[in-house]
């Protein structure tokens, strides 16, 4: 059968506040799961690694971040492609200083790098709040490419002052630098997001998820019934900046393999990575998932359909799926304003009851 | 004939305190005490400064005068979040839910400030975490038992009626297991029949846990009902402190809630 709850009971709180209560739900996320680690790796090419699967997951990282910091903890910020190129640079330059370091060990300290900066640019939150501090953290976004732009000490000395992933191996196979096999990257990327997806569901169900979205739905009321504001807000930034570091880190060293601030790590990533959280849903792990893929796989598909099945010509193509995806978050936002996740969450209640009405 | 209710020592003091706000005073030299397992009613006319006294006490203002003594010690600046850890709980007079978040999740988020777990466990989940995430829940299921809000566990707050949120506001300042609860008008804008719920569960509150409890209420019928002692206040003065029956007969809180001149 299809989605039920019904006859899943449920005999100790410990069944009943698990990850995926629903029995269908976790045989449909351990199919997901069995299939993106142990099936995908023979099936990947160079163009579904480049186009699709990379992108994906750096950006579902990069939104799992944001949704931390907005969706769970209320505070807007527009400096996701500021703290990306954080992470990036701080990678390039663990990277080449200890060309022997582990490249897992490179991307979680670019991660720890800019949660440090991200507390510094989070003390504003603690003064200011909604669009202000959205304003504020535009000044972290402006700054940190202004930096990673001027001191040459950043990039190298190199003379285009542009960075490069050096190629780095693990177990003898390359997961940056222009040889590294399409299975592998991807395979290294998965392995980061799914651990930290699950990181991220753990936190925001417990105790300091409650102090984040309690701090988001009713600062007051969340001072007096003990949680510490402080603590609250600049553990989101920095949790949050954490992950956004890493997904830099993955898209500079894995993805991209040569980066210029500027251009890789602008304002428009800052609102794409926006964008994701809000079309999936704000405040939902799943969410994140669903928004970054909506943004980055959409266009893709569209350009599959028109280039390559209409045969329109490119530069047509791309400008109507501008179009066509401004006018699709448009109808998902009059739809449900709360996202894919809550459009997603309401056939669920409706499922469980089918085919009944109440 | 009713019997006499015991009490224990103060448990919390105002003393001789003065807010103001610039050049307009909010309150003047205020002075009155809760005792330890008492219902302790503050009323006045509206603008009579009964919430400024609430929020001197839970933290949000501080006076330029005078001093908060809870169990025994004097309080210096303290910040709300301090405030409730050391056992004090409130809710407001508009309700101040977390309403993105479940009845279970307010009820829960009310146990803030008994939960330990650190990063790490909460990371990892199971284990430590996990353990302590269902002690609590089997204390708060307790509360949503004792409120008989069972069925409305999983709804999120902001779907739920005006009564029944009221009712969650009142379970979650009850999470916290406080030894003072305040309850800033807990039944503005309710039916009669939701009244004789509120002052019921009030009521069984004070006698079961034994929560020392300070109400501002407009209602005086209730007022009168559910309290031991009523301070009365008046453009942030105090009028009258007492027993019920001796603040009614007040010839100066008649005059305020009157109007009469005061000249």
């Amino acid at each position: 059968m299809f989605y039920r709850e019904s006859g899943d009971f449920k005999t100790s709180y410990a069944a009943d506040q698990q990850t995926f209560p629903i029995r269908f739900d976790r045989w449909a996320i351990g199919l997901v799961c069995a299939f993106a680690f142990l099936v995908m790796p023979f099936l990947i090419n160079d163009y579904w690694e480049k186009s699709v699967l990379l992108p994906f997951l750096v950006w579902a990282m990069a939104a799992l971040g944001l949704n931390i910091l907005t969706g769970y903890c209320g505070q807007v910020s527009l400096g996701t492609g500021g703290f990306m190129a954080v992470g990036a640079y701080a990678s390039y330059k663990l990277t080449t200083s200890f060309p022997e370091l582990n490249l897992f060990i490179v991307i979680l300290l670019s991660g720890g790098v800019t949660a440090t900066v991200g507390i510094l640019f989070g003390l504003p939150s603690l003064r200011i709040k909604g669009f202000y501090l959205a304003v504020a953290t535009l000044a972290a976004q402006f700054f940190l490419v202004w930096l990673f732009n001027k001191v040459p000490w950043f990039y190298n000395y190199s003379a285009s002052g542009m960075i490069t992933a050096p190629e780095r191996t693990m177990l003898g196979i390359a997961i940056s630098g222009p040889n590294s096999p399409p299975w592998a990257t991807y395979l290294f990327c998965l392995v980061i997001v799914v651990f930290f997806a699950v990181i991220a569901k753990n936190l925001t169900r417990g105790r300091i998820g409650r102090s984040w979205m309690a701090i988001r739905d009713m600062d007051i009321a969340a001072e007096i019934i003990g949680v510490a504001p402080l603590k609250a807000k600049l553990s989101a930034f920095a949790i949050s900046s954490f992950y956004i570091g890493v997904s830099g880190a993955m898209f500079f060293m894995v993805y991209l393999g040569a980066a210029e601030p500027t251009e890789a790590f602008g304002i428009d990533k800052s609102f794409l990575v926006l964008f994701m959280i809000i079309i999936g849903g704000l405040g939902s792990i799943f969410g994140s998932f669903v928004g970054a893929a909506f943004m980055t796989l959409m266009p893709v598909l569209f350009k599959n359909i028109m280039v390559g099945g209409l045969g329109w010509p490119t530069d047509l193509v791309s400008h109507i799926i501008f179009m066509l995806i401004g006018g699709l978050i448009m109808f998902f936002l009059i739809v449900e304003p709360h996202g894919l996740a809550q459009l997603w969450r309401v056939t669920k209640e409706k499922l469980r009851l089918w085919p009944f009405p109440h | 004939m009713m019997m006499q209710r015991q009490f224990g020592e103060a448990m919390l003091e105002v003393k001789n305190i003065s807010l103001s706000f610039g050049g307009v005073k909010a309150l003047t030299d205020i002075s009155f005490d809760i005792l330890e397992g008492e219902i302790r009613a503050i009323i006045g006319p509206n603008g009579a400064g009964k919430s400024s006294v609430l929020n001197v006490i839970s933290g949000f203002y501080h006076p330029q005068e005078g001093e908060v003594w809870f169990r025994g010690k004097k309080r210096m600046g303290l910040k709300p979040h301090e405030v409730a850890k050391q056992g004090i709980a409130r809710t407001f007079q508009n309700i101040a839910l977390f309403k993105g978040m479940s009845t279970l999740d307010n009820l829960m988020t009310g146990r803030i400030t008994h939960m330990k777990t650190n990063l790490f466990w909460q990371m990892l989940w199971k284990g430590p975490a996990e353990r302590e995430e269902i002690e609590h829940r089997e204390k708060v299921e307790r509360i949503i038992d004792f409120l008989e809000i069972q069925s409305i566990r999983k709804t999120p707050v902001g779907r739920l009626p005006y009564g029944l949120q009221k009712r969650v506001e009142l379970g979650r300042a009850l999470a916290a297991d406080s030894k003072l609860l305040l309850l800033d008008e807990p039944m503005a804008g309710m039916n009669l029949e939701e009244k004789e719920d509120m002052s019921r569960f009030i009521l069984d509150v004070n006698d079961e846990f034994g929560t020392t409890i300070a109400l501002i209420e407009h209602d005086m019928g209730v007022v009168m009902d559910l309290s031991d002692r009523v301070v009365v206040l008046d453009y942030g003065r105090k009028l009258a402190d007492g027993t019920p029956d001796a603040v009614r007969s007040d010839q100066s809180v008649i005059d305020a809630y009157l109007g009469v001149s005061h000249d």
